[in-house]
């Protein structure tokens, strides 16, 4: 394609970049005045917690903002051209063309009714770069440079037909479709398990570098994103905090924020003071679950001892969620028998007492589907105390007050709150002490830091030790993250496709020799070396070969 | 009361007319003897008298004074269609919640027995069933009820099933609380807006229902005045070019426009849509 410019004169360059979001009828900044340079074939990391508004970058170096949103000052030059304020039909004809887009959910963005191939060939047949056959073969070569497996034929499978990373190779081979000078890709592996992402990650990153393409790569996960840019910029509430290089970013980072984000990772649970064997709460025996015919769980078993915390990981599907359920009676077990202070559970929880229910809390995830928008604080935490321990009037009060404390929020602030008028972290917290009214032995955290940005996470799991602590709490913690188990569990409990693969205590668990399966689970967590990834494709080569 | 004053400030002017619109009309059937001039069974004159300063509308086919009925057609077209709508609300909203928390059979059989019904007819299951148990205000509103509550109960279940799903009503199930405790704390108070905003609708088609069942002489029985019935009884009219008889059905559009206008604004704000 021939260009004016000189070929070092910048690809995309925003200058002084404002965006505002409407809230409650009044216009407030997301982005504030954010400059950024992407040179022709650089891949530039953009880094930030949720709502430091990287997506809405992403999406303004195309020219577009999501609705409700406006551009309030600033340039973005894509290749010369202006596109703030451009006439639509301009920007709509370099979208695809010249500038796509790989969003983080691919399921979401491809259309179920079509095949994918046909999804692929649209626009370059659109726009009159190729023929049908022509953007068919071309559909083909992309899938093999992305390493899908069957390339010649996985295109003429629907989408609910190949698997989450699967389609999010296919979803970046369509945005290659035209050879776009371009691409954003928005978290792209976020939603992806570990060991899959590897897979995603490292597809992406030789397809781009050997067709030259430019990229922006939104990503909350530093190490991540120093896997895959060339320089890093990382973003705080709608500002710039820092921009480098990406290995002098991550040898040298200069901004306390850098940092603390950078040591995020770095936290532990500090030691015991007794090392002497604690007692077993709940003993846990060749457990079998299923859902109608399909089976989920086979023959688990393991002890969770009083007062330490005992992690469940394993990768979505492994049947992490279920055993959680299982122990709650909400799925009730097919086979075996679940065990609480030397008393079997009975397996549903209809049929348990309101003694053994309090017994067992969990907290939840998604600390917005967890909490009732309708509820206050006040209730949501203030009814289990009621229900389970019968105190009412100034004892329930002060007895709820005194939970907000122990999670570390105001009670004076906070107590009257809807959960909409909360953040995510207040939220999970109050989700704690929802299941602490009750008083419980034994708490199950089903994945309480995965939807929380780095640094409340980590607030998180600090608070999490602490009531242990203070409490003799017991944790049975379900999780797919390596760096949390790392940091507070006792012992570790590898589950996959439905069965126990590896458990003992940490320390054993991860010092070699591992479980292949372990292995695999270890190897795939990324770490902050920008070479990791290089390097794990490079093993992985030499072992297969 | 200051947020009162906020809400009405935020209405669009259709919302605003609307709210009016009812609010005239509330007042008006709660002080209608108050209002009109003579009462609502008295013959004060000749029948179909021309409009004159004393009978503003002229009088009826039977020389009531038309203005007089109109005013308390809306008391009586109005508590009726009220009550029968919030006895259907009652009925569709426990069996629709009932469904969707227990779910299995229950589900199974209530969703059946609904189909059934709303599988016939409306207006002619209304008939049938009036003439079996008699043509009274009590009768007339539990059947519309029962049959209004179908579609309650429908949208009820609809919004419920979403609810049940979430996280917090699970939590609120292995802590071992009770099923109303569940239904009344839990899950109504996540359903409301959807069904507050229902509610203006399916007023505006019992009111229907009600005005024309009266139409049909099987609503409100005379003497009582109702609006269904007046355009009835004065339907003649219309062949000499008056149009006193249309006036009570001008009462029943601006209603129902008026209602629809503010159902509208609610669920403008329910479902938090941008204008």
């Amino acid at each position: 394609m021939p260009r004016q410019d000189p070929p070092d004169a910048p690809l995309l360059s925003i200058r002084d970049l404002r965006i505002e979001g409407k809230a409650q009828d009044a216009w407030l900044p997301i982005v504030k005045g954010v400059d950024l340079t992407v040179k022709r074939g650089e891949v530039f990391g953009l880094i930030g917690e949720s709502g430091a508004g990287k997506s809405t970058i992403g999406l303004a170096a195309m020219g577009f903002v999501r609705d409700g949103c406006r551009f309030a000052g600033g340039s973005v030059k894509f290749d010369g051209i202006e596109l703030i304020g451009a006439p639509r039909k301009l920007r709509r004809g370099l979208r695809s063309s010249r500038i796509a887009y790989v969003a983080q959910s691919a399921a979401a963005s491809f259309n179920p009714a079509f095949r994918l191939i046909d999804q692929h060939v649209e626009f370059p047949v659109l726009r009159r770069l190729m023929t049908r056959t022509e953007a068919e073969a071309d559909a083909v070569e992309l899938y093999r440079k992305l390493q899908l497996p069957n390339p010649d034929e996985i295109g003429f499978r629907y989408p609910h037909q190949v698997s989450g990373g699967q389609l999010q190779r296919a979803m970046t081979a369509m945005a290659m479709a035209c050879r776009p000078d371009l691409i954003i890709f928005d978290e792209p592996t976020t939603a992806l398990d570990v060991t899959t992402q590897i897979e995603v990650l490292s597809a992406i990153r030789d397809a781009v570098q050997s067709l030259g393409t430019a990229a922006i790569y939104v990503s909350h996960d530093l190490a991540v994103v120093a896997q895959m840019a060339d320089r890093v910029m990382v973003l705080r509430n709608g500002e710039t905090i820092e921009e480098a290089p990406t290995r002098t970013m991550l040898s040298s980072p200069r901004q306390d924020y850098t940092k603390s984000l950078w040591a995020v990772r770095s936290f532990k649970a500090p030691p015991r003071q007794d090392a002497a064997p604690a007692s077993t709460l709940m003993k846990i025996e060749k457990v079998d679950a299923a859902y109608g015919e399909h089976k989920v769980l086979s023959g688990i078993s393991f002890d969770l001892p009083k007062g330490r915390t005992v992690a469940v990981v394993g990768e979505s599907g492994s049947g992490k969620s279920t055993l959680a359920r299982v122990i709650m009676g909400l799925l009730p077990a097919r086979g075996g028998r679940v065990e609480l202070a030397g008393k079997t559970l009975p397996p549903g929880y209809r049929e348990r007492s309101k003694a053994e229910l309090r017994q067992v809390q969990m907290v939840y995830q998604m600390a917005d589907t967890a909490l009732n928008p309708r509820q206050r604080v006040r209730e949501i935490v203030g009814r289990p105390i009621r229900f389970y321990l019968g105190l009412t009037g100034k004892a329930l009060e002060a007895r709820t007050r005194q939970l907000l404390n122990d999670i570390e929020l105001d009670p004076a602030v906070y107590l009257d709150r809807l959960p909409s008028e909360l953040s995510g972290g207040q939220k999970q917290r109050v989700g704690i002490a929802r299941a602490l009214a009750a008083d419980p032995q034994l708490v199950i955290c089903d994945e309480v830091t995965s939807s929380l940005d780095q640094l409340v996470a980590e607030s998180m799991l600090k608070l999490l030790v602490r009531l242990q602590r203070e409490r003799d709490l017991t944790y049975m913690f379900i999780t797919h993250d390596i760096a949390t188990v790392r940091a507070i569990a006792d012992e570790v409990v590898v589950m996959k496709e439905g069965v126990v693969v590896e458990s003992g205590p940490k320390d054993e668990i991860f010092r070699p020799p591992h479980h292949p399966y372990t292995e695999l689970l270890l190897s795939s967590v990324p770490e902050m070396d920008p070479d990791w990834l290089s390097r794990l494709t490079a093993r992985n080569e030499n072992t297969t070969v | 009361m200051a947020s009162l004053i906020r809400t009405v400030k935020g209405m669009p002017p259709t919302a605003l007319f609307g709210a009016a619109v009812i609010a005239i009309y509330v007042l008006v059937a709660v002080f209608a003897p108050l209002l009109a001039p003579y009462s609502e069974r008295e013959v004060v004159g000749d029948q179909y008298l021309q409009w004159s300063a004393q009978h503003w509308l002229g009088t009826d086919n039977l020389g009531r004074d038309m203005l007089t009925r109109l005013i308390f057609g809306a008391r009586n077209t109005l508590a009726i269609a009220f009550f029968a709508t919030a006895l259907a609300f009652v009925i569709g909203t426990v069996t629709g919640l009932l469904a969707a928390t227990l779910g299995g059979v229950v589900d199974q059989v209530l969703s059946r027995v609904v189909d059934i019904i709303m599988a016939v007819p409306g207006l002619i299951f209304i008939l049938l069933l009036l003439t079996i148990f008699g043509t009274g205000i009590v009768t007339l509103i539990a059947v519309i009820a029962v049959l209004d509550s179908t579609r309650v109960f429908r949208l009820a279940r609809a919004v419920a099933f979403g609810i049940v799903a979430m996280d917090y009503v699970e939590a609120a199930r292995v802590r071992g609380e009770g099923l109303l405790w569940i239904m009344r704390r839990e899950i109504l108070p996540n359903a409301a807006a959807p069904l507050v905003a229902e509610f203006g609708m399916r007023f505006c088609f019992v009111f229907l229902t009600i005005a024309a069942l009266s139409f049909l002489g099987l609503g409100i029985q005379p003497p009582l005045a109702d609006w269904g019935s007046m355009v009835r009884e004065n339907a003649t009219l219309i062949t000499f070019g008056d149009i006193t008889p249309l006036l009570p059905a001008a009462a029943i559009a601006l209603l129902t426009v008026a209602v629809n206008f503010v159902v509208d604004w609610i669920l403008h704000k329910v479902s938090g849509m941008k204008d």
